[in-house]
């Protein structure tokens, strides 16, 4: 299909995807984490593009980061310090775990575009004051913003952006929905694409384009394609051939627990309430990210929840080498989910990854035990 | 509490800084039978409105010290990856969540915890492992959230914090049913900054040529300003303390016989390699002066207002040492180089504390940059042993001292 080719080429072809956006007369605005105000930067005209790693080899980025930080972390350096991220206008840090944090400052201090922007999110979300704090941080993020396009972002702009971004987000959930109730209706790599995609390129051809597929796939008649149904829980999973290998080993996809997956889509963005507040209730609301705190066990609810409505035989955790707030939850998760008489695996894992032949053994032994 | 390395002419507080460390623990440890509330706080948590309430601070952090200067780092930190945690996370951590299952360690573990209270000042690990232990005691836990300051403390993050202040002590009220005694928080408050100012003044001796301590005697003496901030105890043994200092000043004694060249040590100290670590450098006639981490508890007193101590102990709290930018810290290095005439400077990349860690590389730049002096850094980890190769440190540090010795002649 037309639609799923062009988000594929969009993430296999990065820097040509943001030379067309450059050529719209568009700056580009390189963020990382789930928790960046995407709709701010959209409004205030700039194109946000989630950074992912190129998967490079660690050259510069070894006089600024020891080799016990993520891949994700180093990667995303690499790229910067190695020039090609130099289509970026500027970037934005939301304040996540303490690899981003020292990222952020890195990055700062050995900048190389024009604007950079920390978004110094609160680290509990499930008060009031933080509440309140956040919204300010994100009335900051916008001065920040106006300062550096000399004019202001008015309210109607944010609200046209939050409605854009809204769409993404339900077509993207309809997907997901649509893809557990037929699993095998779209495959784990195409899928994946289109959540990728959608943080890469034009956002308002993402939304139409997602549109069509939804409606497309809905016209079709699922196909039965027989397999055990699995979550994946984890950061960032970049690396498509993982999910080549779950199929092949006789695996589905059914949901997920990743911030490259449902934890940054779901939940729309209020439209009746101011803007600013409407985002940062968004953030409280939405699936934790564990750098963040929601509770003792919200985590583990949400995971189990997710497991019992996508009726998934088993969940597949993805850790990042060296990724401190998922290797913190694991043996908790893994409790619960075992409590709750759900199998589980862990896979542990480097961005750049080169070989699967392990993950594939181990996948297919762990759904030959479910 | 850290074993102490031996020297020409010992520093007599210790004996006393042992005692009062031991009636501390003592305290701490029969706080269920004498009735007393316990909560577990970070190393770099607001501490006074627990001492102002009669509560018992205890910090895990300073159990991993005591841990890992036990050499039982490595076995608890195992028992933690047996239970499914992995081996990159910080070493402090993973003791003692393996220490509270297992009730090992020197001490047979920590009192249990009343409630829990996890200043984020230091670290995102601290939140991950506070709610570990919140889940596993099933006690209430307290957030102290101190945004990170990369650059200004700004209008709402001042806001955001000092409501959280009132937030603490009504949490402080709530579980232990009582109420916070303003006055006595003043004087806890007055305490504390005194405290912090007399810390400040025992680091500062070692600006003396020859040093009369060593930032391995700062390791030691550090954890009464953790531990006992705010109590008449630690001002006390400060003061006596600088006493001693100024009289080793005043009788030449120093603490590297023939002191000739000196270090600034950055990040926390290998606890388990302390005494091996302080005679490989005092063979070199070298004396670690300073260091970056004892620093931390009284590298704030310029915000604090002990006439409006909880107003301003927001600020003091958020603009620690390790929760501002990398660019601030090489200053605050910088600073230091200058103040202790420091030859060379020794950085321990450690495995387990990323924050302190990463920037690490940057802050070495800068300091060569500026000032041109030596920079090494060794791989290790503060508390597990496993990562440590002592001969390929060995090697390093003679590299190093060489280069010093070309360097100034
Ligand atoms: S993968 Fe983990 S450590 Fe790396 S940036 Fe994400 S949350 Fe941080
Ligand atoms: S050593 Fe570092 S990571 Fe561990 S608790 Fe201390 S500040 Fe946090």
């Amino acid at each position: 299909m037309k639609d799923i080719e062009c988000f594929h080429d969009a993430v296999s072809h990065i820097p040509e995807t943001a030379s067309q956006i450059k050529k719209q007369g568009r700056k580009i605005m390189g963020y990382l984490c789930s928790y960046a105000p995407e709709e701010l930067i959209h409004a205030a005209g700039f194109h946000p593009m989630r950074l992912f790693s190129s998967k490079s080899d660690i050259v510069l980025a070894e006089n600024h980061l020891q080799s016990y930080c993520c891949s994700l972390v180093r990667g995303i350096l690499e790229d910067s310090l190695n020039g090609r991220l130099d289509f970026l206008d500027g970037a934005v840090f939301p304040h996540t775990c303490d690899s981003m944090q020292r990222l952020s400052d890195i990055w700062r201090m050995n900048n190389r575009y024009a604007f950079f922007a920390d978004v110094v999110l609160p680290a509990k979300l499930n008060t009031e004051s933080a509440g309140i704090y956040m919204t300010e941080v994100l009335a900051r993020f916008k001065k920040d913003l106006e300062a550096a396009i000399g004019k202001d972002i008015p309210d109607t702009e944010i609200k046209a952006s939050i409605s854009l971004f809204n769409r993404i987000r339900k077509n993207l959930s309809a997907l997901y929905d649509l893809n557990s109730r037929h699993p095998g209706l779209i495959s784990g790599r195409d899928l994946y694409a289109l959540v990728k995609g959608s943080m890469i390129m034009d956002r308002k051809e993402a939304a139409d384009r997602l549109a069509n597929i939804v409606s497309h796939l809905e016209k079709m008649s699922p196909p039965v394609k027989p397999g055990k149904r699995l979550i994946l829980s984890g950061s960032v999973c970049d690396t498509p051939d993982i999910f080549d290998a779950i199929e092949t080993a006789g695996g589905v996809l059914v949901g997920d627990d990743l911030c490259t997956g449902q934890r940054w889509f779901e939940g729309p963005v209020m439209e009746d309430t101011p803007p600013l507040s409407a985002m940062a209730q968004r953030y409280r609301d939405r699936v934790t990210c564990p750098a963040k705190h929601s509770g003792l066990t919200t985590r583990a609810e949400n995971l189990v929840s997710l497991v019992q409505k996508t009726r998934a035989d088993g969940v597949v955790f993805l850790m990042l080498k060296f990724c401190d707030p998922h290797t913190f939850d694991y043996p908790y998760l893994k409790e619960r989910l075992d409590g709750a008489g759900i199998k589980s695996m862990i896979f542990e894992m480097d961005d750049q990854q080169q070989s699967l032949a392990q993950f594939s053994t181990r996948i297919e032994t762990f759904i030959h035990m479910i | 509490m850290p074993e102490k390395p031996n020297e020409t002419v010992k520093i007599k507080s210790a004996k006393k800084m042992r005692d009062l460390m031991t009636a501390y623990y003592l305290e701490a440890l029969s706080a269920g039978q004498n009735h007393k509330p316990v909560a577990w706080i970070t190393s770099g948590g607001p501490v006074e409105p627990l001492v102002a309430m009669d509560i018992i601070p205890v910090y895990p952090e300073n159990h991993g010290a005591m841990i890992g200067s036990a050499k039982m780092g490595e076995d608890l930190c195992a028992k933690a990856e047996d239970m499914g945690y992995s081996s990159d996370l910080c070493s402090y951590a993973r003791a003692d969540i393996a220490c509270s299952v297992v009730k090992g360690g020197p001490i047979g573990g920590l009192p249990k915890p009343d409630m829990l209270i996890c200043c984020n000042n230091i670290c995102g690990t601290v939140l991950k492992w506070y709610e570990v232990q919140a889940r596993f005691y099933n006690v209430p836990l307290f957030i102290f959230d101190t945004p990170i300051c990369h650059g200004a403390y700004t209008p709402e993050i001042a806001r955001y914090v000092r409501t959280q202040i009132d937030e603490y002590i009504a949490f402080l009220e709530t579980v232990t049913q009582r109420k916070l005694d303003h006055d006595r928080m003043n004087e806890v408050g007055k305490l504390s900054l005194e405290g912090q100012r007399l810390w400040q003044k025992v680091l500062n001796t070692t600006a003396h040529k020859p040093s009369p301590m060593s930032a391995f005697d700062a390791f030691f003496f550090l954890a009464l300003i953790v531990t006992l901030r705010g109590t008449r105890i630690a001002v006390d043994f400060y003061k006596e303390l600088i006493e001693e200092m100024e009289q080793r000043i005043r009788d030449g004694v120093s603490s590297v016989p023939n002191e000739r060249y000196r270090l600034l040590w950055d990040n926390l100290p290998v606890w388990h390699r302390l005494k091996w670590l302080s005679s490989k450098f005092s063979d070199h006639h070298a004396c670690l002066v300073a260091d970056t981490y004892t620093s931390a508890w009284c590298g704030t007193i310029k915000y604090i207002d002990e006439n409006r101590f909880l107003d301003s102990m927001a600020e003091a709290y958020t603009r620690i040492y390790l929760n501002i930018g990398v660019d601030q810290m090489a200053e605050e290095v910088l600073n230091m180089i200058r103040f202790y005439d420091i030859d060379g400077f020794v950085m321990h990349s450690n495995r387990s504390c990323k924050p302190y860690s990463f920037g690490q590389m940057d802050i070495m730049r800068i300091v060569r940059e500026k000032t041109g002096i030596p920079v090494l850094m060794i791989e290790a980890d503060m508390t597990d042993p496993r990562s440590f190769s002592e001969s390929q440190v060995e090697t390093r540090i003679d590299a190093f001292m060489e280069i010093i010795k070309q360097r100034r002649g």
